[in-house]
């Protein structure tokens, strides 16, 4: 089978990374996969309000996602939706594990995540560049975050799918992975497979979260090694 | 000992999650942390290695106060025994009475004689844990501004605009014909004949701050 531009299975989308494209964010950064394209910007550690909602013990992250209105051929609505607000609540968990929270106490770290082009994958592109907007705002990190999508179309597994790709397939799962220590933050399924295919497609994207992890330390090295 | 010490690169950009070295001779301090027998870094930042402590100087981000940092602030408020301080770090800092060298009895006194809103100061963190942040004017250094400007660089860009020992402090002040303090949170205040000239070497070492030649650059202005 062959895929569209003549990628191979474990071929991901053309990568753009930028950091620091936010001067007024304590940090911020550009991912795009293809066509997708997120920029995540980082406030804080900061003050809470409302004031109920602060934890002794350690520091909230607030991460917002959302799609502006021309990121999709159809006009997307702006404001929170239930899809927003789940893929944001999803970065929160996976992006958790990675901050020393326990440092910040009685804070808030805002990530504002904004999708500026969507074309599949903006779940991960927009972690990918969460995590390294809060590696650039100088918080305190067990190690930066790598994310990618895979899915089975046919009967052959294929990672990254784009658009039209992802309309063909049976199934996609998005993962985020911690390469400095191995663990994986985020793990999502959508549609039906059986366990030997979901365990191939979670190694897939292991292997290419590894690269990414690679080109975010080569992005960020850039940004600050003059 | 002392053949494993060159193994380290000091001065060696570093990002969060990576390796410094693997090895139990050394000590984790200020932004690194030890994970079986490697220590790792937590920020985006520079080795710094003195002894046998590692630690890592950040490059970016928010003003985190330290006990013992000289800081400007703005008062933002005034409460019964003391002044809320926007130092621009993460939360208000206050004030107490107790920390004003003069004793001000509050019965007789407004305190907004002393400092009133808006007033800017220069003082000292007396201590800092989580969101509680408590300054002192008890420091022959500390004092109100009363004319003067301000300007703001970000607080990782301090430690270039001093230099060491002060000595890029020392040379901008003799270049603008200024009198220069600069506070630990990045908020600069500044008097004398050049401020324009001033003005453009802050923002020179905001934006070169990691390049080399800064030093140069700024005595050729």
């Amino acid at each position: 089978m062959k895929r569209l531009k003549n990628r191979k299975a474990n071929d991901f989308r053309t990568i753009t990374l930028e950091v620091g494209v936010v001067p007024n964010a304590d940090g911020s950064a550009k991912f795009g996969f293809g066509k997708t394209i997120a920029i995540a910007a980082v406030y804080g550690p900061r003050k809470v309000y409302p004031k109920w909602k602060q934890r002794s013990d350690r520091a909230l992250l607030n991460c917002v996602y959302s799609m502006v209105p021309f990121s999709t051929t159809d006009r997307c609505r702006p404001g929170p939706s239930r899809r927003s607000t789940e893929i944001g609540k999803v970065i929160t968990d996976a992006l958790a594990p990675a901050i020393f929270l326990e440092e910040y106490p009685k804070s808030v770290i805002d990530v504002y995540i904004d999708v500026i082009q969507a074309d599949s994958g903006t779940r991960t592109a927009a972690l990918n560049a969460a995590s390294m907007a809060l590696a650039d705002a100088g918080i305190s990190m067990r190690g930066l975050v790598a994310s990618i999508a895979a899915g089975k179309i046919g009967k052959e597994y294929a990672l990254d799918l784009e658009g039209k790709e992802e309309d063909a397939s049976a199934c996609d799962i998005p993962v985020a992975y911690m390469p400095t220590n191995k663990k994986i933050t985020l793990l999502q399924m959508d549609g039906d497979l059986p366990v030997k295919d979901v365990v191939n497609i979670i190694n897939l994207n292991i292997k290419a979260c590894e690269k990414i992890y690679e080109k975010q330390r080569q992005a960020l090295k850039a940004r600050w090694d003059k | 000992m002392a053949s494993k010490k060159e193994e380290i690169e000091n001065r060696k950009l570093i990002l969060p999650g990576e390796e410094i070295i693997s090895s139990i001779d050394y000590l984790p301090g200020r932004n690194c942390f030890r994970e079986g027998n490697s220590i790792y870094s937590k920020k985006l930042g520079i080795i710094h290695v003195t002894n046998r402590v590692i630690s890592v100087i950040p490059l970016s981000g928010a003003y985190i106060p330290k006990a013992g940092d000289m800081v400007i602030g703005e008062v933002s408020d005034i409460q019964s025994n003391g002044w809320i301080i926007d130092i621009k770090a993460g939360h208000d800092a206050y004030l107490p009475l107790s920390g004003v060298r003069e004793f001000i009895d509050t019965n007789k006194t407004d305190l907004s004689r002393v400092y009133a809103v808006g007033d800017v100061i220069y003082a000292k963190i007396n201590s800092a844990s989580g969101d509680s942040i408590q300054l002192s004017m008890q420091d022959t250094r500390a004092r109100k501004f009363v004319s003067g400007r301000l300007a703001k660089i970000s607080s990782a860009k301090v430690p270039r605009l001093i230099g060491k020992e002060g000595s890029m402090i020392k040379l901008v002040k003799d270049r603008c014909k200024c009198r220069i303090n600069v506070g630990q949170n990045g908020l600069i205040w500044f008097e004398g004949e050049d401020e324009e000239k001033a003005i453009k070497i802050f923002k020179m070492t905001e934006e070169e701050a990691q390049k080399d030649g800064l030093t140069d650059k700024i005595s050729k202005i």
